[in-house]
């Protein structure tokens, strides 16, 4: 392999993760742009969504990466386990937000981003209680079709991740910028009260916020079942703190930010897993994250906080 | 006059948490009436705003809309039974355009021709509203901003705008400009409450008004009668302006 194929193998590489990351930062900057609150249950939330994925999966029959389906089952396939644990995961946002949150909405302080934290917790050991500690073999149903690009190699793994990722993105930034609902989120994140003042229903935004949020989670996380097979009960700390740091390089709170800071992520953790070593990935992200907060901390795309009266 | 008043206080009092803000206020506003209410800075005008609006409870007392009362009410359904907001340093949402905020004053409307038809009637009134409408609300002007904050009120198809300090912060071109259109506004059966900082100008044109002081009302009349009050001339009417907050 020439220094040109490597370079191109982590791009793949380093695209995939970032679609992964990029999906799940936009639940953070969601939640973040309208209620100013840091959601650290998202990063469980995920790993539920791979869960969740996992055994739609196996309720296909599919087991392990044996079984290959192609045509109309494997999209059917693909489809349902996306859907179900987009929609599981969104319920979940909501039901977070509903029951644990709404309460302590006008208390002052922290209450609210330490209660996100015991949910992420309560969250971790539903799953440890009923599925267990070990690393479970996600059912991959994709044939093995690859192209080689020079020494690099393609397959068509990345490039559903790609699609998949690009749709649902594709369609946030749709729903944001064109829907009555999209629109009094943005007004809402810019001006809360002065929203409510036009008659917005500052309930249902933040719900919305939730439950787009946390379906997002869930394709991230059936994302991450398969690119790399497997299925975990501590994958969402890693992941979900790459995608809060890829959150806050594009700048939290700033939609398209969270989508270039999650690709941008990706690409340093495959860069520099090559360059450096794999062991020095953590080095590096939340190195950048550090010098983010230092020296750019209203990120790439954000600006820092408005005037609030 | 209509025999019942279009929104009318009752012994109102509010709070926030221990500060008894509003003491046992009364306002009444007619249909098709502009009424000022004046006063110094936290005397409890800019609460008075939000109390109509529902965004601060009346914990005591009553608040009634056409003779309905609606303490309980959320800010949602006052809206769309036509109480709208002009907010106090306009308030726009300054990173969606021109346009963008006129559709969220049309929030709680049904989107239609109905739509067109107040988009059209927001143009005419303010054509420099038209020709701004793609720009980002917040690249525009103070007056600009003034102009599309009394839109955006007027996308709701209001029975009552609430205006807080609609001249704050406006050259006296502006200001001009905006007394006028709320004149024009009201003369097409739109009632008018407004705090004002400028007293002056807002005896000029309202028809009522009332004096706010430490969140009671000291003093209320005609406009004639409150302007030819001595202690309303020497509070709010001598050559020393009230200071601009």
């Amino acid at each position: 392999m020439t220094a040109g194929d490597i370079l191109l193998q982590q791009a793949i590489n380093g695209l995939s993760l970032g679609a992964m990351y990029s999906l799940l930062a936009l639940g953070f900057t969601l939640v973040y742009g309208i209620m100013e609150l840091i959601n650290f249950a998202h990063f469980n939330v995920f790993m539920v969504g791979s869960m969740i994925a996992m055994l739609v999966l196996q309720a296909f029959g599919l087991s392990g990466q044996q079984t290959i389906l192609t045509g109309l089952p494997l999209i059917g396939v693909l489809l349902v386990g996306f859907i179900v644990s987009m929609v599981g995961c969104g319920l979940i946002g909501v039901l977070i937000e509903r029951f644990l949150l709404r309460p302590l909405r006008n208390v002052k302080g922290p209450a609210a981003m330490i209660t996100t934290i015991g949910v992420s917790y309560i969250l971790f050991n539903l799953v440890l209680l009923t599925l267990g500690t070990d690393s479970k073999n996600f059912p991959n149903p994709l044939p093995p079709i690859k192209w080689e690009i020079g020494g690099a190699v393609l397959r068509l793994r990345e490039v559903l991740i790609w699609v998949i990722a690009l749709a649902l993105m594709g369609g946030l930034t749709y729903f944001v910028t064109y829907t009555k609902l999209g629109k009094a989120m943005r007004a809402t994140a810019q001006d809360p009260e002065a929203a409510r003042m036009m008659g917005v229903e500052v309930d249902r935004v933040v719900m919305s916020a939730f439950f787009l949020g946390s379906a997002l989670a869930g394709a991230s996380g059936m994302i991450f079942g398969l690119y790399y097979n497997l299925a975990k009960v501590d994958i969402g700390f890693a992941a979900g703190l790459r995608a809060f740091t890829a959150a806050v390089l594009g700048g939290i709170g700033n939609v398209p930010g969270a989508m270039l800071g999650g690709v941008l992520i990706g690409l340093i953790e495959s860069g520099s897993g090559q360059v450096i070593g794999a062991a020095w990935t953590d080095v590096v992200i939340f190195g950048i994250l550090v010098l983010v907060l230092v020296f750019r901390p209203a990120g790439l795309l954000g600006r820092l906080a408005p005037n609030k009266s | 006059m209509a025999s019942t008043p279009l929104l009318e206080f009752k012994n109102v009092n509010t709070y926030y948490g221990d500060l008894h803000v509003l003491k046992d206020v009364d306002y009444t506003i007619g249909e098709g009436e502009i009424v000022s209410l004046l006063g110094g800075n936290a005397c409890g005008k800019s609460t008075t705003m939000k109390t109509i609006m529902g965004v601060v409870r009346a914990e005591k007392g009553t608040v009634t809309y056409q003779g309905q009362e609606i303490n309980g009410l959320a800010t949602s359904e006052r809206v769309r039974r036509g109480i709208a907001p002009v907010l106090e340093a306009r308030r726009l949402f300054a990173r969606m355009s021109v346009f963008e905020n006129l559709e969220m004053g049309a929030y709680t409307q049904p989107r239609g021709g109905q739509f067109d038809d107040d988009i059209a009637r927001v143009y005419e009134l303010f054509p420099r509203v038209k020709e701004r409408r793609n720009q980002q609300a917040g690249t525009l002007s103070g007056g600009e901003q003034q102009m599309v904050a009394i839109g955006r009120a007027l996308m709701a198809r209001p029975k009552l705008i609430c205006m807080d300090e609609p001249s704050m912060g406006l050259s006296p071109l502006f200001v001009e400009l905006v007394f006028d259109t709320i004149q024009t506004i009201n003369r097409q059966g739109v009632s008018i409450f407004m705090v004002e900082q400028n007293a002056n100008m807002a005896l000029s044109i309202a028809h009522r008004g009332y004096v706010l002081q430490s969140g009671a009302v000291v003093l209320s009349g005609t406009a004639a009668e409150l302007r030819s009050n001595e202690m309303i001339k020497q509070a709010y009417l001598g050559e020393m302006e009230a200071p601009v907050a």
